[in-house]
């Protein structure tokens, strides 16, 4: 007998139990729906992650200094040596402190950050509106500033802020540019004024950086960079042994991105290992329906051999029929495993992620469960012998 | 020869007792024949005509189909002997509730390979020479008890194979539809098919050209009647 036969003759045996098929398909519909579904979260958790970390800036190590004894910081000028090195291609030294910053008759408390030119770029901002510092703007100490988005509306409301003026320790200082809303791991700077550094050191009357954004030139002179960086605060602090550093840090970026995409991918197998217990469920599911449907139809079988049905053909028919029953709720389980990851993001906001080959993982399982638990099913009952088929009850 | 039985027994082991359902049987039947195996309820028929048919074996004895030794034949070769070679007709019809008329006539011609233009002519044909061209696509439930009977008959025929094997094909019949199902029977041998039948009624076993008397699983009489 030809497949096209069998598949019809399997399609029957399931139209002719509707309601027994279709519950036995839900075990393999929730088991792919819950797989994909899972794995999308799975997935789509761990590239919002990366792009939140990349968009913080590429290849960025962020130095923290804490310092020793009485040398807590780092002078601007000692910071600002790091650029000299060939595997570092920007160097943003920073010096923050919270103000009141006034404009008319409205003033907000902000953090005031110190910042060069260099910043820009190390970090990854973009402007909305005006333009960032540049080189001279520092070196000729302006007093210029550039507001986060949000400050911006505070204290501007609806009136461009570009050329306007503001109010930071008594100082008057001319509005530049606004910065584009941004949040990251590392904080937002929605709500940060930024000005000069050398100005900042004049007028919050510090002489000293305790954090530095450094970029380095590639991937590959992350590790060279940090290198050369901790030797030369090595030797400011004299600091002698790893294990003794209290002075200072260095946080890798891509070191963290790495371990970040190594847990999410982690927790995305197992999302996706638990889900396929359900599958595996599934599969007992119709295993059981399977073996109920050869008993029901053992006198079935009989006529069928005495007629010429041979071995293969009964095989076939319930392997086939085992097979169109988890493919089909593989196929159903995919569509909604698709449509729920999809309406998660919509609704819930959620990030997900439905990549082909989970759903190509996804749908070979439920085949996979459907020949591996219709197997023995089919083969008891190609294994009937005909007078016993025949005579059974 | 078509069939050739030698010391058949089959025996059935019931705890500590057996049962001799067949005891010793030698039967030779030749092509072309209408034999007519008759006997009391429980005295082997049965048990004979599903040896004959290759649907069980004997607990001893040799069988030779068409020349061939059964005990020595695989299950995809007993399978195109039960689909090409024999046409069973069972005592309680065995059709597939769930098919048609025509769906259960086609079955032997779907394991035979056919295409489904060839099948469906040729079941229709079978169906109208049964005389139920009306009847194609009701299911068994919807027909009468003869009008079954003669789907059986029309799927028996329905792969051409030269011999037929009826089991009480006439039992749960009344006298007419018995007499026409007969009629059917003995129309198919003049056409060169060995017809074997079994039945426990001497009027119908009559018909035959030979009967085979059977009792407690013993051939007792082997004798040419009427016609
Ligand atoms: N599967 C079985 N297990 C045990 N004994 C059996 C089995 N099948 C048949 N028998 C016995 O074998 C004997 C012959 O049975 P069989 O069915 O061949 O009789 P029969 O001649 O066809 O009777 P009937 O005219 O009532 O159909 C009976 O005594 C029966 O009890
Ligand atoms: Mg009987």
């Amino acid at each position: 007998m030809d497949i096209l036969q069998t598949l019809k003759l399997a399609f029957r045996g399931i139209i002719d139990n509707k309601l027994r098929s279709f519950l036995t398909m839900l075990g393999i519909i929730i088991g792919v729906t819950s797989v994909i579904a899972l794995v999308s979260i799975g997935q789509g958790t761990t590239s919002k992650v990366t792009e939140q970390i990349q968009s913080m800036g590429s290849n960025l190590l962020t130095v923290n200094i804490m310092g020793r004894g009485a040398n807590t910081t780092l002078s601007y000028d000692q910071a600002m040596e790091f650029s000299s090195s060939p595997y570092i291609s920007g160097v943003a030294p920073i010096i923050s402190e919270n103000v009141t910053v006034k404009h008319g008759n409205k003033n907000s408390q902000v953090q005031l950050q110190g910042v060069n030119a260099d910043l820009l770029t190390v970090r990854n901002y973009s402007m909305s509106e005006g333009r960032f510092f540049t080189p001279v703007d520092v070196s000729m100490r302006q007093k210029v500033a550039v507001l986060g988005s949000q400050i911006a509306s505070d204290l501007f409301g609806f009136v461009d802020p570009v050329g306007q003026e503001i109010k930071i320790k008594g100082y008057n200082f001319k509005v530049i540019g606004i910065l584009k809303t941004s949040s990251s791991m590392m904080g937002s700077t929605d709500e940060q004024v930024f000005i000069p550094i050398t100005v900042a050191e004049r007028i919050l009357q510090t002489r000293g950086v305790r954090t530095i954004y450094i970029q380095a030139a590639s991937k590959d002179a992350v590790s060279p960079a940090m290198s050369e960086i901790s030797s030369k605060l090595d030797k400011i602090y004299r600091v002698n042994s790893e294990d003794e550093n209290y002075a200072y840090r260095i946080f890798d970026q891509s070191a963290m991105l790495d371990t970040i995409n190594e847990t999410s991918k982690t927790l995305t197998m197992m999302l996706g290992g638990i889900a396929a217990i359900s599958l595996l469920v599934g599969g007992i599911g119709i295993m059981n329906i399977m073996l109920v449907s050869v008993t029901e139809r053992t006198r079935e079988i009989g006529i069928r051999k005495a007629l010429g049905a041979r071995k293969r053909d009964v095989l076939n028919q319930f392997l086939i029929e085992s097979l169109v029953l988890s493919s089909t709720g593989g196929i159903i389980g995919v569509a909604v495993g698709y449509f729920l990851s999809w309406g998660l993001g919509r609704v819930l906001n959620m990030s997900t992620k439905t990549t082909l080959p989970v759903v190509l993982i996804a749908f070979s399982f439920s085949l996979l469960v459907g020949v591996f638990f219709g197997i023995y099913p089919a083969n008891k009952a190609s294994n009937l012998k005909p007078i016993d088929a025949l005579r059974y009850e | 020869m078509v069939i050739n039985l030698e010391n058949i027994y089959k025996i059935y082991k019931m705890g500590d007792t057996e049962v001799h359902a067949l005891d010793d049987v030698t039967l030779k039947i030749e092509e072309g024949e209408f034999v007519a195996i008759v006997g009391p309820s429980g005295s082997g028929k049965s048990t004979l005509m599903n040896i004959l048919g290759c649907l069980d074996t004997p607990t001893s004895g040799k069988y030779e189909f068409e020349g061939r030794d059964v005990s020595k034949l695989n299950d995809n070769e007993l399978a195109a002997i039960r689909n090409l070679r024999i046409g069973f007709v069972f005592q309680n019809f065995n059709l597939l509730p769930k098919l048609t008329a025509l769906e259960n006539v086609e079955l032997p011609l779907m394991y035979a390979g056919k295409s489904t233009a060839f099948r469906i002519n040729r079941a229709k044909e079978m169906l109208k020479a049964v005389g139920l061209s009306e009847r194609l696509h009701h299911k068994p439930s919807e027909l009468s008890g003869g009008q079954q009977q003669r789907v059986a008959i029309a799927r028996a025929l329905s792969a051409d194979p030269p011999i037929i094997l009826a089991d009480e094909p006439t039992g749960n019949l009344d006298t007419r539809s018995g007499h026409e199902i007969m009629e059917i029977l003995k129309a198919l041998n003049k056409n060169g098919k060995t017809i074997i039948l079994i039945t426990h009624d001497l009027n119908i076993a009559r018909q035959a050209q030979r009967n085979v008397h059977i009792r407690d699983g013993k051939i007792v009489k082997d004798e040419k009647v009427g016609s």
